[in-house]
């Protein structure tokens, strides 16, 4: 595989007005060119990634941050690795599951855990949480709940932090 | 509900298949609308076994997990291990003795061998052999627990590896033992397949059912044996070439169909490939340390242990696809994020579509053959 250098490069010259800055073995990416960088990688020579491995969210307090490992399984190669930064206040990321069917469930999975709004998710719904729980239990200031309390000394969950 | 295509005034059916039944392998829900008997859609429902594994991993140690990483696929509790070891390897930039490498190549592929072994018997339970097939494969895989039980002291829950090599060493007569398994194997893999392999009804039942074509199977991340039954020669054993595989050699089998069968048949050539590693890596093995001495002072005081900041994904060819760890190091003792990358999760996205237009029995055998297990899926 060319060095993160030359992707870069690469990547910039092709899409104009991309801005990428390096990070591990790859990019930081602004959430509007996610999806233009993605199907690039996906479907240009040389790089043909066209499978998304790991994708999860990550929480780092002042922002969260939606990672994914492409792979190219054509070429063996990889990874690059395409990190999105995103506020608490306003969680929304493009969705990779129009190009690849694999970030489905990892999508879902990960707003599951952090409430990271997937747009243009075919299907946005918990997956390991039933569907009436509304804390994002993976997020930092998560608290769980207190097993000895009684039903009615439960706090309501908005006065919890990390609650929708 | 909607109006079912047929001249009769029929309805669609709304069945849930599990979470309690047999042929879900766990608490694992289908929720599927039937039209007669043909599948029209089908959702899984998961998170039964959901316990926030990667939660309670961020509050111990990054060595504490280590032995929770055998719940995950509690078939395969070594390959969980070793590609734990790996991740954090990676992370902190630790070294493993050559004798180690040996020992953890050698205990993927017996896990490997436990693994396939069961899958083709709960498969032959889905198609109604219930349970001929699935006690010959039991028989077979006690010989190997009963190995591993002797090098790390259980069945199951091995808990085995440590980060830069393994725990102990093979106890005396480990080798000898091992060596009987190994020749032996082959012998239980042709009484295996004489029964299965050009069996009518499992042809019947088997061929060209739930096939998966080689464009959806790349672009739904599948991994594993399942993706190369459709083709695709990926195996990350050879791609990354991690640990000592690049030593050994073997090949990769691949399926043409993509359909159940070539499911099944795929895992039985790759435990003949796997018995070859294994005669390979015994022939091969070195003596020497099997955990160096820096890692032995991490692995008594794991507060010690601080990887620095920064982040790592380590991968490797579990049995049931790609099993990766991504980890996320702050510089204290405890991982700031740890996740798992489970192989059997990200296959089922693929279920409902392997299914749709079929029987219900067909969907219970398609299961069957993506090889799930519920502790990794739910983690």
């Amino acid at each position: 595989m060319e060095p993160l250098e030359a992707i870069q490069k690469q990547l910039e010259e092709k899409i104009p007005g991309l801005k990428l800055t390096p990070e591990g073995a790859g990019f930081l990416v602004d959430r509007k060119d996610l999806l233009t960088v993605a199907r690039f990688l996906k479907e240009n020579e040389p790089y043909k990634m066209d499978y998304v491995s790991n994708l999860c969210g990550v929480d780092y307090k002042e922002y969260l941050e939606s990672v994914a490992y492409l792979y190219s399984m054509e070429k063996k190669e990889g990874p690059i690795l395409l990190k999105v930064r995103v506020s608490r206040e306003d969680p929304k990321v493009p969705s990779l599951t129009p190009l690849f069917r694999g970030a489905e469930y990892q999508e879902r999975e990960a707003y599951d855990m952090f409430g990271i709004i997937y747009e243009g998710h075919p299907d946005l719904r918990r997956i390991l949480m039933w569907e009436e729980f509304v804390h994002y239990p993976l997020r930092k200031d998560y608290k769980p709940e207190d097993q000895d309390l009684l039903e009615d000394e439960k706090q309501p969950p908005e006065a919890i932090q990390g609650g929708k | 509900m909607e109006k079912a295509a047929s001249a009769l005034e029929t309805q669609m059916l709304q069945v849930n298949i599990g979470p309690q039944h047999p042929s879900t392998h766990g608490v694992f829900r289908m929720n599927v609308t039937l039209d007669g008997e043909t599948v029209v859609r089908l959702k899984p429902v998961m998170g039964y076994l959901h316990r926030n594994h990667e939660k309670i991993a961020e509050g111990a140690s990054y060595l504490a997990s280590m032995p929770f990483t055998d719940r995950l696929d509690y078939i395969c509790s070594m390959t969980n291990n070793l590609g734990y070891a790996i991740a954090v390897e990676k992370l902190a930039g630790i070294e493993v003795p050559e004798r180690a490498e040996y020992i953890r190549v050698i205990m993927a592929e017996l896990t490997r061998l436990v693994n396939h072994t069961l899958l083709v018997g709960f498969l032959l339970n889905d198609l109604g052999a219930f349970f001929t097939p699935t006690l010959y494969a039991f028989r077979e895989r006690e010989k190997i627990l009963d190995l591993f039980e002797a090098a790390s002291g259980a069945r199951m829950m091995c808990n085995y590896m440590r980060f830069g090599g393994v725990k102990n060493d093979f106890p005396t007569g480990f080798m000898e033992k091992l060596k009987e398994v190994i020749a032996n194997y082959p012998r239980f893999l042709d009484e295996f397949e004489r029964l299965l392999t050009e069996n009518e009804i499992l042809m019947g039942r088997c061929q060209n059912v739930g096939i998966l074509p080689r464009k959806l199977a790349v672009n739904a991340s599948v991994t594993g044996p399942m993706l190369r039954a459709s083709g695709v020669d990926y195996d990350i054993r050879k791609v990354d070439g991690y640990s000592i595989y690049p030593r050994f050699k073997f090949r990769v089998p691949l399926g043409t169909v993509g359909d159940v069968y070539d499911r099944y048949y795929v895992r039985i050539l790759e435990m003949r490939e796997s018995v070859k590693i294994l005669e390979q890596a015994v022939k091969e093995m070195p003596e020497g340390e099997v955990l160096s001495a820096k890692a032995k002072t991490g692995a008594k005081s794991p507060r010690t242990f601080r990887p620095p900041k920064g982040d790592a994904y380590g991968r490797i060819e579990s049995p049931k696809g790609e099993l990766g760890f991504y980890l996320v190091s702050d510089g204290t003792p405890n991982p700031y994020r740890y996740h798992v990358r489970p192989p059997s999760f990200v296959n089922l996205t693929i279920l409902e579509d392997m299914c749709l237009g079929l029987k219900v029995a067909d969907a219970i055998i398609i299961l069957g053959s993506i090889d799930i297990v519920l502790g990794e899926v739910d983690r």
